[in-house]
């Protein structure tokens, strides 16, 4: 057990770019894609600060090849996945145990809200087309049977920490010999649902969001997808696959504190971080870079700051969150997330963590505030939820143990 | 990977499955098309003052996993992973209603806090103070069985961990009405128990909460053990069963070895046609039981099929409605393979482990 997992494709649409390479230019030249709402019919259009992706749901189907109308889940998803296997370019991809495992909070919410009005003046209103994808499931057939993957899917919830865990249940479906290549990251669409729902916590900045600020005042929601290609190191070798990046330790922990806040020592950030290394079998200081959850929402950076701070000491490795570029896309930010640490280690760079000006009180952490290239061989990427899930990831460059 | 024992079960289901009686102790008929859960006097699991800001699938989760704990005699488990084909269907649409009745102003946030999935098994981890793994799988009918396959990993990881695995979904009048716009359910339905006898258009709702205290290491409290599980997405009639027949293989089994199959027809002609093809053909032998009269149709009733299967190879006889088919054989080995509106088939195998039990 426990064989090399290697990523072997990787693929990203967020606010900042439509594809890999457009979202690395925006993280290098330090441009955030926050900007007032747009598309929804919402009381914040025009007003709320948001990480949209500027496409509309038509001309993602029509880049993704559906001719029927889906969720923009699914579409933003697919954008992602195929981007990712194209590649990967697995030439006999069909005939290998293939699987998709995806994560997603809001799935079709963003169609059952249109529905829903409705519905609530005349039970028997409302197209049921708008809701035949509502589950957070049907997003992932729906992208699984578009691309051609029938033999293995799975959907996973946890909240913001999701696409970890779905990233994480790939690499562990192929070390138990079960799959052979997995197509894993999660998908969120902007929806009133969620935007209302993080309004109501009153956790959204009404400007551009600062994490790890000591002023900071909340979190910028956003939208996108980020997918990664695992594979075994047999598949890697008999395929001629290029790894990009292995899958080194990776932990899932409960911090039993609160439905949605985060303990103040942070331990289940703590444990997870722990336990991730653990796995890897290295020591806090061999971490070059850490991809922050950081959301700008003061128990979030502080309890997750103050979990760095306990595992680390004085030794913080460079870090910064890439919410300030791209805001927090839930369900999909550990996919995207995911995506750039590998890009850091493809670039042998660390990105910045925009707007930041004072370190927290008390806790001294000062991020990373400009793009650099530096060596980089252990990354690792944080992710949190509600109802205390909590996750890490790490991912190496391609060394031989 | 390593066999999981059943070290202990909660069932809340629309039949009496918690409580000191035994299991399916006398079943429950119904005159509707939507079955809802006969529930615990949930005080003695959970404080009032909890209860109070708990939507019924919470509840009915937090109720079932402590039944499953107490019956294992565990404080906690090692991790909880949970399978939901919906998640919290109630408060998704309390918040949904208010932001189009207040117009997005005003809103109260707990029913949001409260509507991912994850709430369930957070809400255990919190109560049972459990901070290891938590996971929560949500792909339709496959969510338990994926749930399953996890802890099977888990497990084979770490024999000795505890880990909390279950299904739970909740039916709300929205989700009935909604799901009946397309035709699933059927109507004017007389007698639930007779729901088999006549294959029509259309089943009947249900809902459920099961959890399982499952561990490689067996103990006196034992049920039964999970020796596999798989799912398939999709597939015709001849797919279905070669993969079915490669299942059992691979357990170094044959369909002769099963003892009693356990079949999740749901009275939906078009659903349960594959059934009789597969059970004239390979399970002449087993005999044949079903479930989905009992519990109703949802995305997790493998799970209510599970706490059945396990009371069956626990007790060693079978709950009297359960049968289609006797083919008087003593129970130890079950095979559950669920069916959920065509698209979605899973196995779960199960075996007696009177003999290991320690």
């Amino acid at each position: 057990m426990n064989p090399t997992i290697h990523v072997v494709g990787a693929g990203v649409i967020s606010s900042i770019g439509n594809s890999y390479d457009e979202c690395f230019k925006a993280l290098q030249n330090g441009e955030h894609g926050i900007r007032p709402l747009t598309s929804l019919d919402s009381i914040y259009k025009d007003i709320l600060p948001v990480g949209e992706v500027n496409l509309t749901n038509e001309e993602l189907a029509h880049h993704v090849g559906m001719d029927k109308p889906v969720t923009r889940t699914s579409l933003l998803g697919l954008y992602a996945a195929k981007e990712a296997l194209h590649d990967a370019g697995i030439n006999n991809f069909d005939r290998l145990r293939n699987g998709l495992i995806s994560a997603t909070t809001v799935g079709g919410m963003d169609r059952t809200e249109i529905f829903f009005p409705s519905y609530l003046k005349d039970k028997t209103s409302g197209h049921l087309s708008d809701v035949v994808h509502h589950g957070c499931g049907a997003t992932t057939e729906v992208m699984a049977r578009t691309l051609g993957i029938k033999h293995f899917i799975s959907t996973i919830n946890t909240a913001c920490s999701s696409s970890v865990n779905a990233i994480m249940y790939g690499a562990r479906l192929i070390q138990h010999g079960i799959l052979d290549v997995v197509v894993a990251g999660g998908t969120d669409a902007l929806t009133k649902f969620t935007i209302n729902g993080f309004k109501s916590l009153m956790i959204l900045d009404d400007d551009l969001c600062r994490p790890f600020d000591n002023d900071r005042k909340g979190l910028n929601l956003g939208e996108g997808a980020g997918f990664v290609v695992l594979v075994s190191d047999k598949v890697l070798k008999e395929n001629n696959l290029i790894s990009k990046a292995v899958v080194f330790g990776f932990a899932n922990t409960n911090d039993a504190f609160h439905q949605t806040a985060s303990s103040p020592e942070g331990r289940g950030s703590y444990d997870a971080m722990e336990q991730a290394l653990n796995m890897a079998k290295l020591n806090p200081q061999a971490i070059d870079y850490i991809n922050l959850h950081g959301t700008g929402t003061s128990n979030n950076d502080l309890s997750e700051g103050t979990a760095i701070k306990r595992l680390f000491h004085d030794k913080v490795p460079r870090l910064s969150s890439t919410k300030s570029f791209t805001g927090h896309t839930l369900g999909a930010s550990g996919g995207i997330e995911a995506v750039f640490s590998i890009m850091a280690l493809h670039h042998q760079c660390v990105f910045p963590n925009l707007r930041f000006q004072t370190p927290i009180d008390g806790l001294d952490i000062v991020p990373q505030r400009a793009f650099e290239k530096l060596p980089l061989t252990h990354v690792m990427s944080n992710s949190l939820g509600f109802g205390g899930n909590c996750s890490s990831i790490i991912f190496s460059k391609n060394l031989k143990r | 990977m390593v066999k999981a024992f059943i070290n202990g079960m909660g069932i809340i289901s629309p039949q009496q499955t918690w409580g000191d009686e035994s299991f399916l102790n006398a079943v429950q008929d119904y005159k509707s098309n939507a079955l809802t859960c006969i529930e615990p006097d949930y005080t003695q699991w959970i404080s009032q003052q909890q209860l109070r800001r708990m939507s019924r699938i919470i509840k009915m989760g937090t109720a079932s996993a402590k039944m499953a704990l107490a019956q294992a005699s565990l404080e906690k488990p090692d991790g909880i992973i949970t399978g939901t084909g919906f998640g919290c269907l109630e408060d998704t649409e309390t918040f949904l209603s208010k932001i189009t009745d207040l117009h997005e102003e005003a809103l109260n946030p707990t029913p949001f806090m409260q509507s991912t999935h994850n709430t369930i098994g957070s809400q255990i981890a919190l109560q049972v103070q459990c901070r290891g793994y938590n996971q929560t799988y949500t792909q339709s009918a496959f969510s338990l069985e994926q749930s399953l396959l996890d802890a099977l990993m888990v497990l084979t990881e770490n024999p000795n961990q505890n880990i909390l695995t279950g299904g739970v979904d909740e039916l709300t009048s929205t989700s009935h009405s909604i799901q009946s716009r397309f035709g699933k359910y059927r109507e004017d339905v007389e007698s639930t128990l007779a729901l088999l006898e006549k294959p029509a258009k259309g089943t009947i709702a249900g809902e459920g909460a099961s959890y399982f205290i499952l561990s490689g290491k067996s103990t006196s409290s034992s049920l039964a053990s999970v020796a596999g599980v798989d799912m398939y997405y999709q597939l015709d009639e001849a797919e279905l069963t070669e993969r079915i027949m490669f299942f059992l293989k691979e357990n170094n089994l044959s369909p002769d070895d099963i003892d009693l199959l356990l079949v999740g027809k749901s009275g939906d002609d078009k659903n349960d046609r594959h059934f009789d093809y597969i059970i004239s053909s390979h399970f002449a032998k087993s005999s044949i039981g079903a479930y989905k009269h009992l519990c109703g149709e949802y995305a997790v009733s493998s799970a209510f099929a599970m706490g059945l299967g396990a009371a069956i190879l626990d007790k060693g006889n079978i709950p009297d409605g359960v049968l289609l088919k006797d083919e008087k054989r003593f129970p130890e080995k079950v095979l559950i393979f669920n069916s959920y509106f065509q698209d979605h088939h899973s196995l779960i195998l199960l075996e007696s482990c009177r003999a290991t039990k320690s």
